[in-house]
C-alpha cells in the first residue's frame, strides 16, 4: 500500500500553519540536526586518529556551537511541552498558552547561551 | 464554548507497537531530562571548584564523558572518569540513541510510504542504532 499524496512541494512549503507548524518544523530540524551531529561526533571519537581529532575540533567552532545549541535547546524545550501535554491530555486545551511559555523559556536561555559563546569566541 | 477533550481509553486506542513507541519516546524524553539535570549538578560541582567554562559544563551535562572536559583546567580529572559517571553517560547514550533513531524512523515514514520501503528503513535503523550504541559505549568506557 502507500499513501496517496496530492500535495505538491510548493503548496506544502506555502502551508500557513503559523506557531504550531513552526514548532513542529523546528523540532524536526533540531532532531535530525542532532542525529547528524551525534552520529559524526560518536564515529569521529570511535575512529579516532587525525580524522577524528579534526572532526571533533570542528565542533569547537563558535558558529557550529550556536547552531548545535539551537537544535538541542529547542528540541528539549519543545519536547518537554509535547511530553507534558501528551501525558496530561486535559492540559491540551492550553496548547497555545503552552507555546507562549515555551518561547518565553527558550528565547532568554538561548540568548544567554549565544552571548556566552560569542564572548568566549571573542576572548580566544 | 468549553471544548470537551475527546480522549479514547487505552482499550479503545489499541495497544500496539506504535503506541508503545509513542509512549517510549515521551518517557525517554523525561529520562533524558533527569539525566541531564543530574549531570548538570555534577558539572556545577566541578565548575564551582575549578575554572570550568560554559562549553565544558554543557558538554558534561549532555553526556558526562571525561573527554568532554579534558581541555579544562581540572587538576583531578581522573576523579571524574569514574565508573559511576561512565554509567550515567551510558544510560544517556542508550536513551538518546533509541529516542533519536525512533525519531528518524518517524520522520522517514512521512516521506517513505510504501510498506517495503518502510521495512527497509526499519532494518537499517535498528542496525544503525545498535552500531551507534556499541561505538558510543566503547568510546565512553575506553576513554
Amino acid at each position: 500500500m502507500g499513501l496517496n499524496r496530492t500535495v505538491s512541494l510548493s503548496s506544502a512549503l506555502g502551508y500557513k500553519g503559523n506557531g504550531p507548524m513552526l514548532t513542529f518544523i523546528l523540532h524536526r530540524i533540531g532532531g535530525v540536526g542532532m542525529a547528524v551531529f551525534l552520529t559524526v561526533h560518536i564515529l569521529a571519537s570511535f575512529v579516532g586518529g587525525q580524522v577524528g581529532i579534526s572532526l571533533n575540533a570542528m565542533y569547537e567552532n563558535w558558529l557550529f556551537q550556536i547552531i548545535v545549541f539551537f537544535c538541542v535547546l529547542f528540541h528539549a524545550i519543545n519536547g518537554l511541552r509535547i511530553t507534558i501535554l501528551d501525558l496530561w491530555p486535559k492540559l491540551m486545551v492550553y496548547e497555545r498558552e503552552a507555546m507562549w511559555v515555551e518561547w518565553a523559556v527558550f528565547l532568554p536561555l538561548y540568548a544567554f547561551a549565544v552571548l556566552v559563546i560569542v564572548q568566549t569566541a571573542l576572548q580566544a | 464554548m468549553a471544548a470537551k477533550p475527546r480522549i479514547l481509553s487505552v482499550r479503545g486506542r489499541g495497544l500496539n507497537f506504535e503506541m508503545l513507541m509513542w509512549a517510549f519516546t515521551r518517557f525517554t524524553a523525561l529520562a533524558m531530562y533527569a539525566l541531564i539535570l543530574f549531570s548538570l549538578i555534577g558539572a556545577l560541582i566541578m565548575g564551582a571548584r575549578m575554572n570550568v567554562n560554559f562549553a565544558d559544563i554543557m558538554r558534561w551535562a549532555f553526556t558526562p564523558n571525561v573527554t568532554h572536559v579534558q581541555n579544562s583546567t581540572l587538576p583531578d580529572i581522573d576523579a571524574w572518569a569514574s565508573a559511576f559517571w561512565k554509567s550515567v553517560a551510558t544510560l544517556m547514550i542508550l536513551a538518546a540513541t533509541s529516542h533519536g533513531v525512533h525519531g528518524l524512523v518517524v520522520v522517514a515514514d512521512d516521506y517513505i510510504t510504501g510498506s517495503s520501503g518502510r521495512r527497509t528503513v526499519r532494518i537499517i535503523s535498528v542496525a544503525f542504532m545498535l552500531f551507534m550504541m556499541f561505538a558510543a559505549i566503547y568510546v565512553i568506557w575506553t576513554s
